[in-house]
């Protein structure tokens, strides 16, 4: 991820080396959904199982909440659709450079997509104009293994740990989400800078007012739409 | 114990996580898609990584929706160490180490 300039190889390796700035965000954040999943009364298997299948950190950790409230299992499900329903955003905006693979490699593709080894694959697209499957393969692998393991670990330390707040440790996702936008804008084009500046605006204004109506992960969907748009429509 | 209705929640949480991230994925082979969609998609992830940021910006407390001003403050660390040496490791490094800090004198 260091190198802005050129093209890397297309190889497993590489992406499971480009994985690594990401791994102390799915470390920090899965060993804190195990814990949270041991007081929330999940068995640890159960635990293993939400991260194997689910594969989603809000996600599981909505399911967690409701689950331990007592909510339905329609309520449940729903909940966790909409949460995750970002990642539809996700998958289309880096499908289109994957069309020269199998279909059923395009699955694996979108069956491991998360925020990071998306903001990780945007990132490069940006800066190299193309994504190879190997690459994103191993990107993939190694994030949705550190996930699982860092999960059941978590489970299995269950109360033992100490709050992971008081390390910083939960602002590991913040600070690589903050990143990998710094990232995405030094790629751009001089002349588009300004531009992108007010869709960011716009991102900032729509979620401040849309979190008085609706719950957080309901306004990244909505704002993200909102600021696309005016984007596309303002754009020269 | 896990019991089969929890095996089933999960398998159906898995369903709807699992399917909004594999169909564009197929569908883009069958259909090409529109020039002002792929324009739109350009914004995608810019968009999306700041609506996350600010979603951790913002703080819905009561009725009013507040500014957490702890993360505030230690992305402005965060995000210069970004834009001076572009590396993900070092700016995760510096956040988290900025937040520990912060929570000690806090």
């Amino acid at each position: 991820m260091q190198q802005t300039t050129g093209t890397t190889e297309d190889t497993f390796i590489q992406g499971v080396r480009d994985c690594i700035p990401t791994l102390l965000g799915y470390i920090s954040i899965g060993v804190a959904f195990g814990v949270v999943g041991v007081a929330s009364n999940l068995h640890i298997f159960e635990i293993f199982l939400l991260s194997v299948l689910v594969y989603a950190g809000s996600a599981q950790f909505i399911f967690c909440g409701l689950y331990v409230a007592g909510a339905p299992m329609s309520a449940i499900i729903v909940t966790v659709f909409i949460v995750n329903l970002r990642h539809f955003l996700m998958s289309l905006t880096i499908a289109p450079h994957f069309v020269r693979y199998s279909a059923l490699r395009n699955i694996g593709f979108g069956t491991l997509l998360t925020d990071e080894t998306f903001g990780v694959a945007v990132t490069k697209l940006a800066t190299e104009k193309r994504l190879g499957g190997n690459w994103m393969d191993g990107l993939n692998s190694t994030a949705y293994i550190v996930w699982i393991v860092s999960c059941t670990v978590g489970g299995m330390l269950g109360a033992f740990l100490p709050d992971a707040q008081q390390f910083g440790l939960d602002f590991a996702l913040i600070a690589m989400f903050a990143a990998l936008l710094v990232l995405n804008m030094q790629a751009l084009q001089k002349t588009k800078i300004m531009h992108y500046l007010q869709v960011v605006g716009i991102v900032c204004i729509c979620m401040y007012g849309l979190m008085y109506i609706v719950p957080g992960h309901v306004a990244v969907l909505l704002s993200t739409f909102i600021g696309a748009t005016i984007g596309v429509w303002r754009e020269t | 114990m896990t019991t089969a209705t929890m095996v089933g929640l999960i398998i159906g949480c898995m369903l709807v996580t699992w399917l909004p991230r594999i169909l564009p994925f197929l569908f883009v082979r069958a259909i090409t898609l529109p020039p002002i969609l792929l324009r739109w998609l350009q914004y995608i992830p810019v968009c999306i990584l700041s609506a996350l940021v600010f979603d951790s910006v913002f703080e819905k407390r009561g009725n009013i929706v507040v500014i957490d001003w702890l993360h505030v403050i230690a992305l402005v660390p965060t995000m210069l160490v970004a834009v001076k040496t572009r590396s993900l490791s070092l700016t995760v490094i510096v956040g988290v180490v900025t937040m520990a800090l912060l929570r000690l004198l806090a």
